[in-house]
Formats: structure tokens, C-alpha cells, sequence
């Protein structure tokens, strides 16, 4: 059995709009292993962002332990949540956040800005070697603009494991992006978790959720189902397979 | 935290921005350089007026005949008849804080030679008059101790007058001409000095032994005016305080009387002056400051915007580990930068300004280092205190909400 990277226990969450109390999760039980795929799935307002929320260690539960490779952060402060979320949480968004008008090789980087003791040089040797891995490196001076949205996306993926993070958080990050383009995003994904990493992937389209090796799915802010995937689709099967079209 | 980190994510910031950044600056540029380019005229005209002055004579001091009661009835200060040469001996003898006295009489009237005249006036005065008033001697001699003992009619031209009436650059030395009707021979002329701060050709005058004046031209014993120089400009006060005390004296004035005589000194009409053209440069000054202060508000706005257009990059940067300390410093530094490095093209444009203005009105170039100091100590408070309010709302924001702000 490999080491639990994510244990969530009895974790609420209750939000409150004026004198309604919105109770977005209701004690809610997970836990996620070393080396998993995890699709969190659900449709919109059954409280999946808000578990990816609190995964992210962007926010609170109201009640409830939450531990992250072995840290409960529901002791830790502002401060040290951030130093969390720069050592061991890799995000990738709907919409890449990359920042404008920054190189891919400066965006890369921006997570190593925030560490400690970590020196230019270095800094950009990790950052080139990130976007080695997502095939890119050979633009690394390239401004997002001049970049297609799927080669965003690898950026973006760059950016999350640059700081070798314990688990990468996707928030339906093929949401913006082609089915081709998906599927190469998957493909990448798929070998990064084959070698190790440990991906937790949100998304509400079955098609996609299909690519990791669980999912688990939300609704009214409770785990209604939980599966591990059987017939697991191979991202670079797929692709080998879709009709020829012209290239970007 | 990392300093130099957050100082390089400013700067990128920044140059993401070269545009806006140049266009925020530009309120603080033109703030700065008219803050100094006024300052700068206002001292330099300031100077201009001071050099001036001072051209008029070396630390000089009038002493006039102030007005007297004849049994009631006011008399005007010119019919007074308070000065006479023995103040004039009094103040020399007990004098500390004057260097020079000369006493100084003068008539008006047309001076003739040969076919051509001019209208003029004959200043009578002692040797000392020349150190007195700043006028130099381009050729011939002042006229002697002997000479103003013995009424001698000798006299000392002015530019003006030699040009009209023996021609431009001759040499009148050694002619006669006539001045109401008494002939004087020309023993000197006077090096030019052209106008005075009020418009007066300081060259159209001749100078005269007092005495000649006094007893060949008017006809008087008294002395309308005693012109002294002080010992340096610092003494002009102490100076003026110890003639009034040695003719209250020799005037015999009991306590409590007026004085018969005024005392004004250059030095006093400097300042007069000098505050005028101070209130001027406080006024442009002041214009000026409110431009800088323009300038300022334009950085807290341009840094709002630049809050509320980048809230998706905020709250990316607290996903990937960013306190909000170190996105409140971030936004410091690039408004404190901003409004640094546009203070700095200010005082280069302020520069520029004050030489301009210098070279087209004629004043000389005065580069205020307390105006760079204060305009620069300025910008960055600004950029601070304008920059703090954006940036602690840019720290503040919800990384949730930030980074799904569409």
C-alpha cells in the first residue's frame, strides 16, 4: 500500500449568505494515496470546488481534519498555509493563469520566487528542466500569446511541478481546450503520474475522468460514489487513433 | 522574506508595463520639474535682482534729511537742511561699521559744448564716492583733496554724457564744457555702467567736487544726501543703528523726539525687493506642488487599476506560495519605483526648465539642492503613501475569489 499523501476526515464546510447557511460539505471522508490519479466529478454546486478549495489549502473548513502529507493544516496559520501551498501543492486552472506578457521560462519560475534560499541560477535550471518535461523547452522565451492553448496548459503544468509539490491539483484544466489538445494534456499527465505523481483532476465530463485510475464523485457535498476505473482510457492510444487534421 | 525576490518581481512587473509605467510617471516628471523649474527662476531672478542691487553700490547707505516741524506745520524731506558737513566729520571720526562716507549733493541743468547740449545732472561729492557707489574711472583721474578744498571746477563724465556730446568713444579728457554756465574741465570718465533694477541710465550724470557743487551750483551749505558704505552687508544693520545714534547726538535730539534724517540702506531694498520676488516663487512653488500632488493621486490611481486588472495574478501568486505581505510589498515597491524613478526624470527635467528659463530671461543658473532634496524626498513619500492603500488591498483579497476573478 503506498503512503497517504491527502486524509480528509469528517470535513465540513458551511458558507453563510445573509441568515442562510449554505453547507457546501457534509462530513466528508477521502483519502488519497501516493502515486493516485484522482477525478473529483460533480455537477456544478455539489461542493467539488470547495473540496479542491480546501485540498489547495486556499480555504478553511468549518469543522473537520484535513492532513497533507502528514500536516494537519487546520493548526497552521496564513503564512504558513502559503509556504504549504508554494512546497507542496502544484495548481493547474481552467484558464492557465499564465502571467501576461512574461516568458514562459518567468512564468515557470514564479513558484521558486517564493521559496526560500533558492538562487537564480538554480532557479532557472529547475524552471528549464519543468518545461523540459512538458516538451517545451525549446520555447522557452515565448510570451504566452505567442503560445496555442494547449502549449499554455504545459506551461501552466510546468509552472505546478517546478517545485516538485507532493500533489498537483487540476481544476478542469481541459476545460478550455479541444479534444485533441485534451487528450495531449492527458498524455502528459498520464506519464507524469506513471512516473509517481500523485494528481488530483476536477472535472464534470465523464470522458476525461476516464483517463485516471479513480474517481469519486460529489454530490449535495457528499461522496455519493467512489470507483476505481476499469476500462482506463490511454491517452496515447486515443490520439493515435483520432482523424488527421492540420496542425496549429 | 526575500527582498531581492520581491524587488525583481516589481521590476518584471513593471516592464510588463513599460507604457503605463512611463504614462504614471509622467504626473510625477512634470510634478517634480515644475517643483524645481520654479523654484530654480524664482532664486534665479531672486539673484538677478540681488546682483543688481549690489551693482548700485558696495553695501551702501543713504542718509536723507527726514522731516522737520517748523511750528507745527510739516516740512518736506527735500526743503530739510538737517545734514551738514559736520555730521559728516562726526560719522567719520566715531564710526565703526562704515568704511567709506562721501557726502553728496547734486543739480540738475544742460550741459553745453560746442554747438551740442544734453540734459543732465552734476553730482557733487568727495573722493571716496567712487568705492561708494561702484563706479569705475576708464580714464583721467579723480579729482583731489586740494581740488575739493579749493572749489575746483573740475568734473568727471559719464558714458552718456560723453557720447552725446563729443561723439560715441571719443575721449573727452582735457575738454571744457559748461554746466549753467560755469565751465568745468574734464579730468575723467566714467567706466560704463548702464542701467539700474529701476531703469535708470546710472552713465548720464557728472561728478564734481562736492563743494563746487554745493557752493558754485546751489548755493547751499547743507548736504542733501550722505551715501556710506558698510563695512560688509552682515553690518549693514549695526551700521545703520550707530549713524542714527551719532546724529541724534550731534542733532542734539532729546529722547522721545523724531528723527530729523532717514536712514535706509541697500541692504533693506534688497529685502524689499527679495520678498516680492519670494512670494513669487512661493506662489509658483505652490502651483507647482499641486501639480506634484496630481501626480501622486495619479500613482494611487494607475496602482488601483493595476490592483483590480491584475486580481487573477494576485491570487495566482498566493496559489503558487505568495504571502500577503510579499504581494503588499510587491505593489510598494512598483509604486514607490515609479514615483522614484519619475522624480528622478523630474529633477533632470527641472534642470532643464530652470537652464532654459535661465538662458531666455537672463538670470543666472541656480540649481537648488534643497529643492532636489525636498522633491525627491517628496516622490517617495508619495509613492508610498499613495502606493500603501492599493497594495494593502491587493494583499487583502481572497485568493479564492482572486484567482477566479474573470
Amino acid at each position: 500500500m503506498n503512503k497517504t499523501i491527502i486524509k480528509v476526515e469528517q470535513l465540513r464546510k458551511d458558507y453563510y449568505i445573509g441568515e442562510v447557511t449554505v453547507h457546501a460539505l457534509k462530513r466528508v471522508d477521502m483519502e488519497i494515496r501516493e502515486g493516485d490519479f484522482v477525478a473529483i466529478m460533480g455537477a456544478s454546486g455539489s461542493g467539488k470546488s470547495t473540496m479542491l478549495n480546501i485540498l489547495g489549502c486556499l480555504d478553511k473548513p468549518t469543522s473537520g481534519d484535513y492532513l497533507l502529507d502528514g500536516v494537519n493544516m487546520g493548526t497552521l496559520t496564513k503564512n504558513q498555509l502559503a509556504a504549504l501551498r508554494n512546497n507542496k501543492l502544484g495548481f493547474i486552472f481552467q484558464s492557465y493563469n499564465l502571467l501576461p506578457r512574461t516568458t514562459a521560462l518567468e512564468n515557470v519560475e514564479l513558484p521558486l520566487f517564493y521559496s526560500t534560499g533558492i538562487k537564480p541560477r538554480e532557479r532557472r535550471e529547475r524552471a528549464m528542466e519543468a518545461l523540459k518535461k512538458v516538451g517545451l523547452a525549446e520555447r522557452f522565451h515565448h510570451m504566452p500569446n505567442q503560445l496555442s492553448g494547449g502549449q499554455q496548459q504545459r506551461v501552466a503544468i510546468a509552472r505546478s511541478l517546478v517545485n516538485n509539490p507532493v500533489v498537483i491539483l487540476a481544476d478542469e484544466a481541459t476545460g478550455n481546450l479541444d479534444t485533441r489538445t485534451s487528450f495531449e494534456i492527458m498524455e502528459l499527465l498520464q506519464e507524469l503520474n506513471s512516473q509517481g505523481k500523485t494528481i488530483v483532476f476536477v472535472t464534470h465530463e465523464p470522458d476525461i475522468a476516464r483517463f485516471m485510475t479513480r474517481n469519486i464523485i460529489f454530490r449535495d457535498g457528499r461522496i455519493v460514489k467512489e470507483t476505481e476505473v476499469t476500462d482506463r482510457f490511454d491517452a496515447r492510444e486515443l490520439i493515435k487513433n483520432l482523424p488527421v487534421q492540420d496542425e496549429d | 522574506m526575500n527582498y531581492t525576490n520581491t524587488i525583481k518581481i516589481a521590476t518584471n512587473a513593471l516592464k510588463r508595463n513599460k507604457f503605463r509605467a512611463v504614462l504614471t510617471m509622467l504626473g510625477i516628471i512634470i510634478g517634480v520639474g515644475s517643483v524645481i523649474g520654479m523654484l530654480s527662476i524664482g532664486e534665479g531672478s531672486k539673484k538677478s535682482i540681488r546682483e543688481q542691487i549690489s551693482g548700485m553700490g558696495s553695501n551702501m547707505i543713504f542718509v536723507m534729511p527726514g522731516s522737520q516741524q517748523r511750528g507745527g506745520v510739516m516740512m518736506g524731506n527735500s526743503s530739510a537742511k538737517s545734514l551738514t558737513l559736520n555730521d559728516i566729520e562726526r560719522l567719520e571720526k566715531e564710526s565703526q561699521y562704515l568704511s567709506a562716507i562721501s557726502p553728496q549733493v547734486s543739480s540738475s541743468g544742460q550741459v553745453v559744448a560746442g554747438n551740442k547740449n544734453w540734459p543732465t545732472s552734476m553730482t557733487g561729492a568727495n573722493d571716496k564716492f567712487l568705492e561708494i557707489r561702484k563706479y569705475e574711472l576708464k580714464d583721467g583721474r579723480m579729482f583731489t583733496e586740494n581740488e575739493i578744498n579749493s572749489l575746483a571746477k573740475v568734473c568727471i563724465v559719464g558714458k552718456t554724457v560723453s557720447d552725446t556730446i563729443f561723439g560715441k568713444g571719443a575721449d573727452p579728457v582735457g575738454q571744457t564744457i559748461r554746466f549753467s554756465n560755469i565751465p568745468f574741465k574734464i579730468i575723467g570718465i566714467l567706466k560704463e555702467k548702464g542701467q539700474n533694477s529701476m531703469g535708470q541710465d546710472q552713465d548720464n550724470m557728472i561728478l564734481a567736487p562736492y563743494t563746487t557743487v554745493q557752493r558754485r551750483l546751489l548755493a547751499i551749505t547743507h548736504i542733501q544726501t550722505i551715501v556710506a558704505s558698510a563695512v560688509s552687508e552682515e553690518k549693514s544693520e549695526q551700521a545703520i543703528a550707530e549713524i542714527k545714534t551719532i546724529l541724534r547726538k550731534q542733532h542734539k535730539l532729546k529722547e522721545g523726539d523724531d528723527d530729523d534724517f532717514t536712514v535706509r540702506s541697500q541692504a533693506e531694498l534688497i529685502q524689499t525687493l527679495s520678498s516680492v520676488s519670494d512670494m513669487l516663487t512661493m506662489l509658483l512653488g505652490a502651483i507647482a506642488g499641486i501639480s506634484l500632488l496630481v501626480g501622486g493621486i495619479g500613482i494611487m490611481n494607475i496602482m488601483f487599476v493595476s490592483v483590480t486588472e491584475r486580481t487573477r495574478e494576485i491570487g495566482l501568486r498566493m496559489a503558487v506560495g505568495g504571502r500577503g505581505m510579499d504581494i503588499l510589498v510587491q505593489f510598494l515597491i512598483e509604486a514607490v519605483m515609479l514615483s522614484v524613478l519619475g522624480g528622478i526624470i523630474g529633477i533632470l527635467l527641472g534642470f532643464l526648465i530652470s537652464y532654459v528659463a535661465a538662458n531666455l530671461l537672463s538670470f543666472p543658473f541656480v540649481v537648488m539642492t534643497q529643492a532636489i532634496a525636498l522633491s525627491f524626498l517628496v516622490c517617495s513619500a508619495i509613492g508610498i503613501f499613495f502606493g500603501w492603500y492599493p497594495a494593502r488591498k491587493a494583499a487583502n483579497l481572497n485568493p479564492i475569489d482572486a484567482i477566479r476573478y474573470e
